[in-house]
């Protein structure tokens, strides 16, 4: 297709909303355990998450529109995951990365929440300890569909 | 399924009340989320203006309960949340818990001499991966963005190795007690080798970006000062107390996994500050190079990887059609693991962040019946209350920053 001067696209405006909004999907930095890591690492030129628009992590999470929860979620912890959550301007997306974000993991015992889905919603769990950057980065493609086509919640990424 | 009851509702987050607000000063909480904390720190800090008059480090927000997991998994098993306490340096972990667990057994003298060398070559490439991160964490503080980048290429290296041998990229549980897991696989060298040659130009290459950089220099010479007395007085290890010039190196003073046939130096400085702290880093990497080198000359040399006693390490998988006691004690080592004789045994060995330590008690079952782990982030990290007084606020990322705490290992 050839764009000119004077040539001109039709569109839903939704639909624009929604390819801006994919496009642009700013996690929060928020590192807790191991996970936090491989989070990183999603940003070095080995995996780049530039390529899809969600290199600009964010620390307040008043800018943010996905919180990676990257790691184990103590019982002490949790509270602060609660509310930096609240803190987050809506539409906000979650995802839980790794095992113990997701299930406890390992940690089945009194220190350690057992799935971060019973304190805020989880929109994709993203399975691995810790999973490798290439699940994180196919969890974040997972979310841009999410927000293209609409849909929330519970999607499980496999590699 | 899940034993732990879920909690319903959270409780409520902490008041920060915890340092005094008298006079012209306020009190501010920087963390638990907080992108130069390194992790899920909490400082309380009383400021006055941009100056901090009071620091009071709040830790627990990443405790895990590993050393009471522990407790109810096999020896064996019990490897596998020992590790995820350091997560940049899971190898120093397992290794330390390896060396107690063998003293115990009263196994220390049978492990294979290749088994050693792979230790050591692991024990030096976490070190590696682990300072990479540091560095590039630090360097993103100080606004110094480059060197992130480079610092992770090169990590990915040293990952890929790790997976390969282990399996996994970070936490790859290969160091066993009695051994390691397997040999080195296939193609291992070949890649080994592309590090070794790749490593001292990245070397350079980090040192350009940084060492001579005037705003790191500015930022960093004559911040957080450590003098020998105070940085011993409050228990610190590894390469901060090294850059305040006591050469103190678990490696020589206590070495193990035959540490003493290999030659290298242990960098110190004398000025105590975070900028010494940086180049002892820098300069301990370069000596993990060494040993690397010297390490790939003795892997050339084939050999057993695992203690040959069937009572602790699995007879090899192809025995088992073979042998009907190689299968019996296949059947025993993995349904109830081994046991190992009552009493207490230390180990402690360097990881990238200082003395690493862990103490074990067994009742002579075939699960620990104590772990208590002395883990260096913890130590390096209360110093943070005593050289924080007097400094900016920005000072302070840089102090945290230069001491290199992993928060896993601190809240365990």
């Amino acid at each position: 297709m050839e764009v000119g001067p004077g040539h001109f696209l039709l569109a839903k405006l939704d639909d624009v909303a929604r390819w801006a909004q994919s496009s642009s999907v700013w996690p929060l930095t928020m590192g807790l355990a191991c996970c936090a890591i491989e989070m990183m690492t999603v940003t070095a030129p080995e995996y780049d998450i530039a390529r899809l628009g969600s290199e600009v992590f964010r620390s307040s999470p008043r800018q943010a529109d996905l919180m990676i929860v990257s790691g184990r979620v103590a019982q002490k912890m949790a509270p602060v995951v609660k509310r930096l959550h609240d803190q987050m301007a809506d539409p906000k997306w979650v995802i839980s990365m790794g095992a113990c974000a997701s299930s406890g993991g390992v940690f089945d015992n009194y220190a350690i929440v057992q799935g971060v889905d019973t304190i805020i919603p989880v929109d994709v769990y993203v399975p691995g300890c810790p999973p490798t950057p290439d699940g994180l980065l196919y969890a974040v493609n997972l979310i841009q569909q999410q927000i293209r086509e609409g849909g929330r919640g519970g999607v499980l990424a496999r590699g | 399924m899940s034993t732990t009851a879920r909690p319903t509702t959270p409780p409520e987050p902490m008041s920060p009340e915890v340092v005094s607000r008298e006079g012209n000063s306020m009190v501010l909480s920087m963390g638990p989320q907080h992108p130069s904390t390194h992790g899920v720190l909490q400082i309380m800090l009383e400021i006055e203006g941009e100056t901090v008059v009071k620091a009071e480090p709040e830790i627990g927000y990443l405790h895990t309960g590993i050393e009471k997991s522990a407790e109810n998994l096999f020896w064996t098993q019990a490897q596998t949340v020992i590790e995820r306490m350091d997560y940049l340096a899971p190898e120093s972990n397992a290794l330390c818990y390896a060396l107690a667990a063998e003293r115990l057994l009263g196994i220390e003298g049978k492990i294979p001499e290749r088994a050693q060398t792979i230790r050591v070559l692991f024990s030096e490439l976490t070190r590696l991966a682990s300072h990479c991160v540091w560095l590039g964490t630090h360097g993103i503080d100080l606004g110094a963005i480059s060197a992130f980048f480079y610092c992770f290429d090169l990590r990915e290296n040293l990952l890929d190795l790790q997976e390969a041998a282990g399996g996994a990229r970070m936490h790859p549980n290969y160091v066993r007690i009695g051994g390691v897991n397997g040999d080195l696989p296939q193609g291992f060298l070949d890649r080994f080798d592309a590090l070794l040659e790749k490593f001292p130009g990245r070397m350079r290459d980090l040192r350009g970006l940084l060492q001579a950089n005037p705003i790191f220099q500015d930022r960093t010479i004559d911040v957080g000062t450590l003098t020998p007395e105070e940085a011993v007085r409050w228990n610190v290890t590894g390469p901060a107390l090294r850059a305040s010039g006591i050469a103190y190196d678990v490696r020589r003073a206590f070495p193990y996994c035959g540490f003493e046939t290999y030659e290298f130096d242990v960098p110190t400085r004398t000025e105590g500050d975070a900028y010494a702290r940086f180049l002892v880093r820098l300069d301990e990497m370069e000596e993990s190079y060494k040993i690397l080198k010297q390490v790939r000359k003795r892997l050339d040399t084939p050999g057993a990887v695992m203690i040959d006693d069937p009572k602790i390490a699995a007879p090899p998988k192809e025995t088992i059609a073979l042998s009907m006691e190689a299968l019996i004690h296949h059947f025993k080592i993995v349904s109830e693991g081994f046991r190992i004789p009552p009493g207490d045994a230390y180990a402690s060995v360097e990881s990238p962040r200082g003395e690493l330590g862990y103490y074990i008690v067994s009742d002579g079952g075939n699960r620990p019946y104590r772990i208590r782990t002395r883990p260096p982030s913890l130590y390096n990290l209360q110093v943070l209350k005593h050289i924080a007084p007097g400094n900016l606020i920005a000072d302070l990322v840089v102090m945290i920053g230069s001491l290199d705490p992993v928060f896993g290992e601190v809240d365990r």
